[in-house]
């Protein structure tokens, strides 16, 4: 199935830093560095300390390497100082306070100036113009508005452009279709999970998204794979981008595919880009797969020296046939912290997800177990069944298991016990289902 | 000629066949006739119910997950070998047999078996001419 013709190439020339000639873009690069090292530095006490015991200053940045030398912020850092130890700004230059859902304990809170409102604002922009999105269009967000980063993000991003904003948050899934079809919507932002929901429930409508105007779809805030993209872009007749972000950087729009879907652009003018080895913390040459490292060369409100995003990809060395200068991490379909060991093997989610989705072509929610019987590890993996798994006839449901459990034990080399379950019984927090479980007493 | 039947996916545990047909007592429908399959983790629910159009509707704002089937309802004699009669004239015409339940209320006091084949089309083909089958309809099986 051939993709909806798109509109005009969009030119949008808050677009032109995505062009700029290399040499020009490390020494903005590097004079940014500089900046937001000193602003951190005299107006964040923990950072100051920590550059202080390593008898380091803001003068230590000479070059871009140079920032190797600085230390790691990580996570535990924004909850260590909860709620405003991080923020570099006065309360009264702070115009606007996010906050992660905070599924243990307190939340992690991140902070704005309208200067980083704007300057978001213009990495979504960048993000949108180079999926193909552009004035006129008409833009439904269905990423959840509040606290979370993913709908306010998106929506400044697109009224930015000049598209019209449909402001429809998560949930609903009858309306959000109805909307769509009937205000000739050309652009979703949603999570892919829940665009997968929508395009099922559209069908029991008997609503065909092949027929509606729909052309483009951002999608983010999860990890995802291009399986996932195939199917998406197949069941929908749109062209489906990738977009990346995370709220203690921005939030969306820290990077985002281009019109040849191979990879992420990272506007690294404004978030320098690192990759390291997660268990030794250096840092590794462009092209070799580790942890993504992000710095904010811009924020002002709260600025982030070396970030872990705990995200798992590579920066893509080629250039892009889309001409954009700026590098391109490969799609993130794996976190570090979701690893986990059994019988000796790494493993991540995502490997299981790719197993059921050759064996299936479908992605079901799905949830991994991991116990231990007499010292030996064992795995399973439970899925719901939805509308394509299940069939009348109980041999072509076990032969859907098999064909499942044949999948994962070839891509992993450890047996698996497959468990089929009914739908709607795996719980999920915010739409989302706990990946891993992991019951064994270690 | 052919019926449908809804079929639900369960799990095996207690209490998972309660939640669909309390279901279906709330909105007032009523099961025809029903079967279970199961095996060691999951079972199949296959209800035959007069309204299926809203019976599966309701079932699924529930969030079950509903298949539609085709099967076919055949009449016979209450007496030893009716029933082996028919099933002869399936072996003879290469029409495979998935599971067979029988409808409970019968027919003018004849059984009703309810069969579901491997592909309905040619059974119904096969069987509408041969002398002694009786194909009965959903008009005929579910009137007052």
């Amino acid at each position: 199935m051939s993709c909806k013709a798109s509109g005009p190439a969009a030119v949008n020339p808050v677009s032109a830093m995505d062009y700029m000639p290399v040499d020009k873009l490390r020494t903005i690069q590097l004079e940014r560095l500089k900046f937001i090292v000193k602003r951190a530095y005299d107006n964040v006490p923990l950072f100051r300390k920590r550059l202080e015991e390593r008898k380091l200053t803001p003068e230590s940045i000479r070059s871009l390497e140079d920032i190797q030398k600085l230390p790691f912020t990580v996570k535990a850092d924004l909850r260590d100082t909860y709620p405003f130890g991080l923020f570099a700004s006065p309360m009264k230059e702070i115009v606007r306070l996010h906050a992660s859902s905070g599924t243990t304990g307190k939340p992690i809170v991140v902070a704005y100036t309208e200067e980083d409102i704007r300057t978001w604002s213009s990495a979504m922009v960048r993000s949108l113009a180079g999926c193909g999105i552009h004035e006129g269009d008409i833009a439904q967000i269905s990423f959840g508005y509040g606290l979370f980063t993913g709908g306010l993000g998106a929506h400044y991003g697109f009224e930015s452009l000049g598209a019209t904003v449909i402001p429809a948050s998560g949930g609903n899934t009858e309306r959000q279709i109805m909307l769509m079809k009937d205000f000739g919507v050309t652009c979703i932002a949603c999570t892919p999970s829940y665009f997968l929901h929508m395009s099922e429930k559209a069908e029991q409508m008997g609503i065909d998204l092949h027929d509606l105007p729909l052309r483009v779809g951002v999608f983010g805030a999860e990890p995802w794979t291009d399986e996932m993209r195939r199917r998406i872009e197949e069941c929908s007749g749109i062209k489906a981008y990738d977009i990346y972000g995370l709220s203690e950087i921005t939030g969306p729009g820290v990077g985002c595919a281009c019109e040849y879907q191979d990879g992420l652009h990272i506007f690294e003018d404004l978030f320098y880009p690192e990759i390291i080895d997660p268990a030794t913390g250096e840092a590794l040459p462009d092209g070799q797969e580790g942890e993504l490292v992000l710095t904010t060369l811009k924020k002002m409100a709260m600025p982030m020296i070396r970030y872990r995003t705990r995200d798992i990809t590579k920066i893509v060395t080629e250039p892009c046939a889309c001409g954009r200068t700026i590098r391109r991490i490969a799609r993130i379909s794996r976190r570090s912290d979701d690893m986990f060991i059994i019988r000796g093997v790494n493993v991540f989610p995502s490997q299981i997800e790719t197993a059921i989705m050759a064996a299936e072509s479908v992605l079901p929610v799905y949830q991994i177990i991991l116990t231990r019987d007499h010292g030996l590890d064992n795995i399973e993996v439970d899925i719901e069944v939805n509308e394509q798994i299940f069939q009348d006839k109980v041999a072509a449901i076990e032969d859907i298991k098999a064909k499942i459990s044949h999948s994962i034990e070839r891509t992993l080399g450890i047996r698996v016990v497959v468990k089929m379950l009914a739908p709607n019984s795996i719980p999920r927090s915010e739409g989302k289902a706990k990946r891993v479980i992991d019951k064994r007493k270690m | 000629m052919k019926l449908k039947q809804l079929s639900l996916f369960l799990e095996n545990k207690p209490g998972a066949i309660n939640d669909p047909c309390q279901c279906l007592a709330d909105a007032g429908i009523s099961i025809s006739t029903l079967t279970l399959a199961d095996t060691k983790y999951f079972g199949v629910l296959r209800l035959l119910i007069r309204d299926w159009e809203k019976a599966k509707r309701i079932l699924e704002e529930k969030g079950f997950v509903v298949k539609l089937v085709d099967v076919v309802a055949i009449e016979i004699d209450h007496t030893p070998g009716s029933l082996a009669r028919v099933l002869d004239v399936f072996r003879e015409n290469g029409i495979n047999v998935e599971y067979l339940y029988a409808f409970p209320a019968g027919l003018d006091g004849r059984a009703v078996i309810i069969f579901c084949f491997d592909d309905p089309d040619e059974a119904v083909r096969k069987l509408s001419d041969v002398p002694g089958i009786v194909l009965v309809d959903g008009d005929a099986l579910f009137r007052e």
